[in-house]
């Protein structure tokens, strides 16, 4: 059976980390299913992990009184999936739901935050590759934000 | 690979005086979206066969009321039938959705450069559309996709605002049935009943598979849009001299003289619509054009 530092290293968030991170990450994740319509994570509960899509779907949603459940995007492959465990107050800021089976690695935000703060490089790199994770999403949220192809 | 301006197919001016719009009959209108109709139209028998090549357009004229520049959006070569797509905008297009089969309407062209379908043979190719700028984009995929052996990986990437807007949707479901091309469609808001995917555009294009070294894109959409993608494709490898876009100004003559549709040194109507990005990046950084 492969091993988890071994998966870790060809997945694109990771990729290039030096093999004792990974080592360390490795301690912290796990394998992971979810059927389609299961939840992975509701809005304002506790977010202590993270995942990372091996194969299936998942759709952030956003349920607006008035309007019912949104979806704002999906992911897929390799996506990552959540970053309020990096910072407090680790709540879910929308609900993510399986929208096929869906296979993931589950980190560990608090076996993670433990991490970091004994090896501040591994912290410092994490927080490196999650701030251009969330640089693209912010991205995508402008793009639907400026409703490109609407009446202008 | 650079392909050269001469490899964006630029066709030789129309025949005919290019200001004098030419009666088309009205064979077919079809309902493509709540906001979004195709023209079926044909053109007379002279003064010969109607050519033009992948991303030229024509002024669609609605004699009395005004023209405007529509893309073609079928097959495309010496045609027997010509496919405009239209959104409904302003005051001619409304009247436009409103003209039936038997109706006449005035066409001046093609004008405009082409997607550079040919040079693009023997390299991966990743088109690149959202909105109503799958239209544009439609007759080099007929193109590549009917010489498909030609080309080595193909992806189709389409963006739409909701499920709603999605345009040539059984088309689109023929595409995808092959197993020799990539498609992928995204909206940018969904409800729950949708089970497709939702984000941008651009957000495909790191998922869709291809050799950034030996790949050219054809990129065409809101001009919004284009950046992003654009922006999306050089990260993947994708250098700004493979990356082609349409870009739309206010076409009005058509043939580079009166200036609307200036951007910079370019007249778009002439020099555009498709155009290598390198060559225009500089320009849509500057707000006054």
């Amino acid at each position: 059976m492969e091993s988890l530092d071994r998966i870790l290293a060809e997945i694109p968030l990771f990729r290039g980390m030096k093999e004792e991170h990974l080592a360390l990450i490795a301690g912290c994740a796990s394998n992971v299913r979810f059927e389609a319509g299961e939840f992975a994570a509701h809005h304002g509960e506790p977010a202590d992990e993270f995942l990372v899509l091996r194969q299936g779907r998942m759709a952030l949603e956003i349920h607006a009184p008035g309007r019912g459940t949104v979806t704002i995007q999906t992911l897929g492959d390799n996506e990552v999936l959540g970053w309020s465990w990096l910072l407090p107050p680790h709540e879910w800021h929308f609900d993510a739901r399986a929208l096929t089976l869906t296979r993931a690695l589950k980190l560990d935000g608090r076996c993670l935050r433990g991490k970091f703060e004994h090896d501040p490089e591994l912290g410092y790199e994490m927080m490196r590759r999650f701030a251009q994770v969330i640089v693209r999403r912010l991205e995508v949220m402008g793009l639907q934000l400026l409703d490109v192809y609407g009446d202008h | 690979m650079a392909i050269t301006s001469e490899g964006l197919g630029r066709h030789p001016a129309p025949e005919t005086d290019p200001m004098q719009p030419v009666p088309f009959r009205v064979l077919r209108r079809k309902r493509e979206t709540h906001d979004t109709f195709s023209l079926v139209l044909k053109p007379p028998s002279a003064p010969g066969p109607f050519s033009f090549a992948p991303g030229q357009f024509n002024m669609v004229n609605v004699f009395g009321m005004g023209e405007v520049p529509i893309s073609m959006s079928g097959h495309s070569g010496e045609v027997r039938e010509i496919v405009h797509t239209i959104r409904v905008v302003g005051p001619v297009t409304q009247t436009l959705n409103r003209v039936r089969a038997g109706g006449t309407v005035g066409i001046r062209g093609p004008f405009g450069t082409a997607w550079p379908v040919g040079a693009a043979e023997g390299h991966d190719v990743v088109m690149v559309a959202g909105g109503i700028g799958l239209a544009p984009i439609r007759p080099a995929i007929y193109h590549v996709l009917d010489h498909r052996e030609k080309y080595g990986k193909v992806a189709i990437l389409y963006g739409a605002r909701t499920p709603q807007d999605i345009l040539f949707l059984r088309e689109i479901e023929s595409w995808r049935a092959r197993f020799d091309v990539e498609v992928e469609v995204t909206v940018d808001r969904a409800s729950r009943d949708w089970h497709g995917l939702v984000g941008v555009v651009p957000g495909l294009i790191p998922r869709a598979h291809f050799d950034p070294g030996n790949t050219v894109a054809f990129v065409c959409g809101p001009e919004m849009m284009i950046t992003f993608a654009v922006r999306e494709l050089a990260r993947s490898g994708v250098p700004a001299q493979e990356t082609y876009v349409a870009l739309e100004r206010n076409m009005k003559c058509a043939i580079g003289l009166c200036g609307h549709c200036q951007l910079g040194p370019l007249f778009l109507c002439k020099d555009g619509p498709v155009l290598r990005y390198d060559q225009v990046v500089d320009l849509l950084r500057i707000r006054e054009l």
